[in-house]
C-alpha cells in the first residue's frame, strides 16, 4: 500500500493551494503557537518564509528559528472585492512587516478596527498565530 | 549580429467578451500584421506564441494557433510571462533573428479572459504570485499594486488625485481608439461617485485605478536587415532590448515604492540602445493600475524618484508633453489581454515611429520605448525602438 503523503500544509491560509512542502513542519509550530522560519547552518541566511533549501550553501542543512519582537509596517491595503475562494471574508486588509534581517506578508488581525485609519506605514507591529474563518491556520498581525 | 527590424504590427479590437475561440481571435491580429508587412506565410521562419496559462482550457496552445493560421511546419513554441508574455516573445524574436538562425519571426500575443467570471480571473492572478506563502492570504493584482500605492504615498506624499490625474489622462486618449474597450471620458469628479470610479476596491486603489480584463490579440513580425529593407518601406529598428526578474513574494522585495525590474530593464534597454531617457520621444508603460504607470514613469527615469506626480500634474505625459507616455489610452482605456498586452504596447510605437498614428501621432519622433510587466513587478521588460 502506498503509504500516505504528509499534506500539512494544506492546513495554513484560507484556501490552500499546497499540500506537501518539505517545510510541513511550519505547520505543527504553527499549531503550538511559533511562527518559524528557518536559517542555514552553514551560511546564517535567515529565510522567512521557512525554506527546506539554501541557494547560497547548496544545502539542507536547516534550522528552525521563531519569528519575535517588533517589526515595522512596510505597506497595507484593506480589500473590498476579493478572488474566488475569500470573498466572505471581505473586507480583510493585507500587509507586508520588515523584521530588519527578514520580512513577513500576512493579513492584519480582524479585531484592529478601521485598518485604514488607524494603520500608518512605519508603525510598530508584531504577528501572532490565528485562525482564519474556516478555521485554517494561520497568522495575523496587531500594533505592537 | 544582424539589425532586427519590426516589418509588420497588427491588433484585434479589445473586447470585454469576445465572441469566438482563441484561434479566431489570434486570426484578427495576425491578419492585420501580415497585410501590413504585405508577406506570406512562407516568409515566416517561425513562431512565438504567447499568452498566460489557465484563463481558457486549451493547453500547448502554440500547435492550435499556428495550425489554424497555416504556419506548418515552421517550428512554433509558448513563451509565458504573465502580462508581459508578449515582449519576452518579441525579445527572443529578437534573439533568434539576431543570431542568424531565422530570417523572419512572428510574436502573437492572445487572451480570453472572458470565460472566467471577475472574481474567477482575480484567483486565477492571485496564484500567479507565490500560492504557498502569499494566494493563500486572499491577494490579488489589485491588492498588490495597492500596498505600492500605499509605499508611494508614504514616500513621497502622492495624494488618491495624483493617481487619478493619469486615468483622466488615459481616458482623454482611450476616447480616439478605436480598438479600446473603454471609450468614455473621465473626469475627476467620477472619483467622487463610489458608483463609478470612485468605488473602493483595494485601499488605496479604486475603480478608476484599475484597468479592466479584456479579451485581445496582437502580432509582430520582425526580419533580418536583409528581409526588412526588401519586405517594408518603413523598418522600425529595435535598438534595446531589456528583461529583468525579481521575487515573487513581497518579502523579497527591497522597496514597494517601485518596480526593481521595469528599473533594471530600462537600463539594459538604454545601455544597448545608446540613449538615455531625455532622448525618449514617445513611451507605452504599463499601467494596469494608475500606480504602476507612475512607478514606470520614475523608474524609466522620466522623472526622478518621487517626481512622477509633478510631471503628470504639469501634463508633460499629454500627446503635446515633453513625454508622451500611453497617448493611444494605455491598459486602462484598451483594457488588459494578458497575453496580447505587450504587442499592442509595440504596434502604438511602431505606428508612431512610422508616422502612421493618426490623430495621436506626435511630432517627428525618433525614438520609442515600451515598458511591459508581468505579474507585480515579477517579470520586466523594456524595448527600444528607432526608425532609419
Amino acid at each position: 500500500m502506498a503509504k500516505d503523503k504528509d499534506v500539512r500544509f494544506s492546513k495554513f491560509g484560507t484556501v490552500s493551494f499546497t499540500g506537501v512542502t518539505q517545510v510541513n513542519d511550519f505547520i505543527d509550530y504553527l499549531e503550538q503557537g511559533k511562527i518559524m522560519g528557518t536559517v542555514c547552518k552553514d551560511c546564517g541566511q535567515k529565510f522567512f518564509p521557512p525554506r527546506a533549501q539554501c541557494y547560497k550553501s547548496l544545502s539542507s542543512n536547516m534550522d528552525w528559528f521563531e519569528v519575535t519582537g517588533k517589526g515595522k509596517l512596510v505597506s497595507f491595503s484593506t480589500l473590498r472585492y476579493g478572488p474566488t475562494g475569500f470573498t466572505d471574508e471581505l473586507p480583510y486588509t493585507i500587509a507586508l512587516v520588515d523584521y530588519g534581517d527578514y520580512k513577513v506578508f500576512g493579513r492584519i488581525d480582524p479585531a484592529v478596527s478601521n485598518p485604514d485609519d488607524s494603520l500608518k506605514v512605519g508603525m510598530e507591529m508584531a504577528a501572532k498565530p490565528a485562525k482564519t474563518s474556516n478555521g485554517q491556520l494561520t497568522y495575523v498581525f496587531q500594533p505592537a | 549580429m544582424s539589425r532586427v527590424a519590426v516589418i509588420g504590427v497588427g491588433q484585434s479590437t479589445f473586447v470585454r467578451s469576445y465572441p469566438g475561440s482563441i484561434r479566431e481571435l489570434a486570426f484578427e491580429a495576425y491578419s492585420e500584421a501580415m497585410k501590413d508587412a504585405n508577406i506570406q506565410n512562407s516568409d515566416v521562419d517561425a513562431t512565438v506564441m504567447c499568452s498566460a496559462p489557465e484563463y481558457d482550457k486549451q493547453r500547448s496552445p502554440a500547435g492550435v494557433v499556428a495550425e489554424y493560421l497555416g504556419l506548418n511546419p515552421q517550428p512554433t513554441f509558448y513563451v509565458e510571462t504573465l502580462c508581459s508574455s508578449s515582449s519576452t516573445g518579441l525579445k527572443l524574436a529578437y534573439s533568434l533573428v539576431a543570431s542568424g538562425l531565422h530570417d523572419c519571426v512572428m510574436v502573437l500575443g492572445f487572451q480570453i479572459m472572458s470565460q472566467l467570471t471577475s472574481n474567477e480571473s482575480q484567483e486565477r492572478m492571485g496564484r500567479g504570485a507565490d500560492i504557498q506563502w502569499e494566494s493563500t492570504f486572499g491577494t490579488m493584482m489589485p491588492a498588490y499594486y495597492a500596498l505600492h500605492a500605499q509605499a508611494h504615498f508614504a514616500r513621497y506624499g502622492t495624494k488618491p488625485e495624483d493617481l487619478a490625474n493619469i486615468r483622466v489622462k488615459s481616458a482623454t486618449y482611450g476616447v480616439l481608439n478605436d480598438r479600446a474597450v473603454y471609450r468614455k471620458p473621465v473626469a475627476h469628479e467620477d472619483f467622487l461617485d463610489p458608483q463609478k470610479m470612485g468605488g473602493p476596491v483595494a485601499s488605496p486603489l479604486r475603480v478608476g485605478d484599475c484597468c479592466a480584463n479584456a479579451d485581445g490579440s496582437s502580432c509582430i513580425i520582425v526580419a533580418n536587415e536583409e528581409k526588412a529593407k526588401r519586405f517594408c518601406k518603413k523598418p522600425v529598428w529595435i535598438l534595446g532590448v531589456g528583461a529583468a526578474s525579481a521575487s515573487v513574494n513581497m518579502v523579497g522585495r527591497e522597496s514597494l515604492s517601485g518596480l526593481a525590474v521595469g528599473i533594471e530593464a530600462g537600463k539594459q534597454a538604454y545601455k544597448m540602445a545608446g540613449i538615455t531617457p531625455k532622448h525618449i520621444d514617445v513611451a507605452e508603460v504599463h499601467d494596469c493600475f494608475t500606480i504602476a504607470e507612475m512607478m514606470a514613469i520614475e523608474n524609466l527615469g522620466f522623472a526622478e524618484a518621487g517626481g512622477g506626480p509633478e510631471l503628470v500634474r504639469a501634463k508633460e505625459t499629454y500627446k503635446e508633453g515633453s513625454i508622451p507616455v500611453n497617448i493611444d489610452g494605455g491598459l486602462l482605456s484598451k483594457g488588459h489581454p494578458i497575453g496580447a498586452t505587450g504587442g499592442s504596447q509595440v504596434r502604438t510605437i511602431v505606428r508612431q515611429l512610422r508616422d502612421e498614428a493618426d490623430n495621436i501621432q506626435v511630432k517627428d519622433p525618433m525614438f520609442g520605448l515600451v515598458h511591459n510587466i508581468g505579474g507585480v513587478g515579477l517579470y520586466g521588460s523594456v524595448t527600444i525602438f528607432g526608425r532609419e
